[in-house]
């Protein structure tokens, strides 16, 4: 019963976060909401109106290079996507990651290749362990700060709670 | 099993002794944070957002006051009050008015940061203490109100990247054109979330303020740190300033580096970024004659001594013919120059000085262009808009060129000048 079910946005390497959220959007679209309107825009034109929440990414590696524009976030967050599965991330976009509350979870080599879109991936925190069309593997340990600031639903979220 | 990179050893330093390896999260605790201009804007995040009253430890904070300074409008004016304020309110130990200079030029002249600690600002060019044999690293407005309520940061240890530099540079070509060559030939996002760790046997003949030049420039090859390995040089600067103990931290020879780019200097010519990019780098000769209307040596790229000097070497007993802006990185700096005469020589070629600050680099005031201008900068960014309108054209080089090109009123190669 602590098991959660997902499905999945499967992706490749390298999706760069101008593709996330493009770049010529960045000082005129503004509001959470409407940034979440063209997640993907650019790389996959169903997934915003399509996109549920409790929805899944994974991808391989590199996800989220290129400008460290935090709205590369914000755009998933919105659409309801609170956890993002990739082979590696950019540092700066699992940085983003963490401070907006959303789970970056790093899986093993081909994870994306094992699975398709639309596939059902079932998610155990209790146990650590996230499998997907009978691959297994384990949710790699985070520092408790990083769980913190998760648990709490991003930075300015636990500080609130902190100081309050 | 293999040796560690300085990332490796610094960070593992500043989460409290542990040994850490790349990709590793840790908790870090840094010897230093610091914000400019901005302080205001995160103080309200600090206290209106998160509800926050006291910094933690006010003893490892300073601020600045450098990027519109001294206040051109009344709502700067406000934002600097405001600051003064709060500094007031929570016993911030280190304060810069306005005229001190710019933050990584002050901080590093006032000794607040020493070799192997860690330093982070609300800057992007924070990267610049590495020529300390530092890690700085910048972060956001909303992680530095959190650094100042917890006094601690998460971080991810970051892959590194070796640049090995051989050779001496060939006159007037310094280190800002190395800086140039680097971003022209891996681009602008060749050091992505990494620590870039130079080395080489070229380090020991570059000035200190080359060195600074070298790791500033890093923040636009998309670097997290950026760090040069601190010799005697840099010690000897440091020691009449230093209250602390420090101890240097060198990368193991057999650590893991992602790649290893080889740069020989003696190969390089001077190098100009054309608009609207950092790294849209071309040899001199392939821009030179290229008008512009203005000349700009400041920034905390190339506003030293050193860079004043450099001009002066080419104005002395010359005139220049366009706008020619200096602006000093810092008060010691103007001091310097004007002790030395440096000052004087640039006077009477021609140049205005300003406050010791940002000057016109990020478009705030004292030399912002008309659009369809072009200006001739030391800076270290040429982005669209950045001096104040997007119709601008920026071109960066070293400070040698800027100081010809002022002369003649097209990009110059000093040789022609003499
Ligand atoms: S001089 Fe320019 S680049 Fe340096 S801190 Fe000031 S605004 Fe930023």
């Amino acid at each position: 019963m602590t098991t959660t079910t997902h499905r999945a946005w499967v992706y490749g390497d390298n999706v760069n976060t101008d593709v996330i959220f493009p770049g010529k959007y960045t000082y005129t679209v503004r509001e959470p909401e409407q940034i979440a309107r063209h997640a993907l825009e650019d790389l996959d034109a169903d997934f915003a109106s399509n996109v549920q929440s409790g929805d899944v990414i994974v991808a391989g590696r590199n996800w989220g290079c290129g400008s460290s524009r935090e709205q590369a976030v914000t755009a998933l967050k919105y659409c309801g996507v609170r956890v993002i599965i990739a082979q590696a991330f950019s540092g700066l976009y699992f940085r983003n990651c963490i401070n907006q509350g959303i789970h970056p979870i790093l899986c093993p080599p081909d994870f994306n290749k094992s699975i398709k879109t639309g596939d059902t991936v079932l998610i155990d925190y209790a146990k650590g362990v996230i499998s997907a069309n009978g691959e297994t593997f384990n949710i790699p340990p985070l520092s408790p700060t990083v769980r913190h600031i998760l648990s709490a639903g991003g930075l300015v979220a636990m500080l609130k709670a902190r100081s309050g | 099993m293999t040796g560690y990179t300085f990332a490796e050893k610094a960070l593992g330093r500043a989460a409290g002794g542990l040994t850490v390896r790349a990709g590793e999260v840790v908790d870090v605790t840094p010897d230093l944070v610091f914000s400019h201009d901005n302080t205001a804007a995160i103080r309200r995040i600090f206290q209106d957002e998160i509800g926050a009253t006291t910094i933690k430890h006010p003893e490892r904070v300073a601020f600045t006051l450098d990027h519109a300074v001294p206040a051109p409008t009344t709502r700067h004016a406000q934002n600097h009050a405001e600051i003064r304020e709060w500094v007031r309110q929570q016993n911030v130990a280190h304060f810069f008015e306005v005229g001190r200079g710019i933050c990584h030029q002050v901080i590093s002249e006032e000794g607040l940061i020493l070799p192997g600690e860690l330093i982070f600002g609300s800057d992007s060019h924070t990267t610049h203490f590495g020529w300390l044999g530092a890690f700085g690293m910048a972060v956001g407005r909303t992680e530095m109100a959190a650094l100042w309520l917890t006094g601690q940061i998460w971080l991810q240890v970051p892959r590194a990247l070796r640049i090995w530099l051989d050779g001496r540079p060939q006159p007037y070509t310094t280190a800002k054109d190395v800086a140039l060559h680097i971003l022209g030939r891996y681009g602008a996002d060749g050091g992505q979330y990494r620590s870039v760790e130079f080395a080489g046997n070229a380090i020991t003949h570059l000035s200190l303020s080359e060195r600074a030049v070298l790791t500033n420039m890093m923040a636009e090859f998309g670097a997290m740190n950026a760090y040069m390995p601190p010799d005697d040089a840099v010690f000897d600067y440091l020691q009449p300033h230093q209250e602390r103990d420090y101890t240097p931290l060198y990368p193991d020879a057999d650590a893991v580096y992602d790649e290893t780019h080889h740069i020989d200097i003696s190969a390089l010519t001077p190098q100009i970024a054309r608009p609207h990019r950092p790294d849209n780098v071309v040899a001199l000769d392939e821009v030179a004659g290229t008008p512009v209307q203005q000349a700009f040596i400041g920034t905390c790229t190339n506003g030293r001594y050193e860079d004043l000097c450099a001009a002066a070497e080419i104005l002395r007993g010359q005139r220049a013919r366009i706008r020619l802006i200096v602006i000093p990185a810092s008060s010691h700096v103007l001091e310097q120059a004007a002790r030395s005469g440096v000052l004087a020589d640039l006077i009477s070629a021609g140049a205005t000085i300003s406050t010791p600050g940002c000057g016109p680099c990020m478009g705030n005031h004292m030399g912002v262009p008309a659009p369809d201008e072009a200006t001739i900068s030391t800076g270290n960014r040429n982005f669209r808009g950045r001096m104040g309108t997007r119709e601008a054209d920026i071109y960066l080089s070293n400070p040698y060129v800027v100081a010809a090109s002022a002369i003649t009123g097209r990009i110059t190669d000093p040789q022609e000048v003499l």
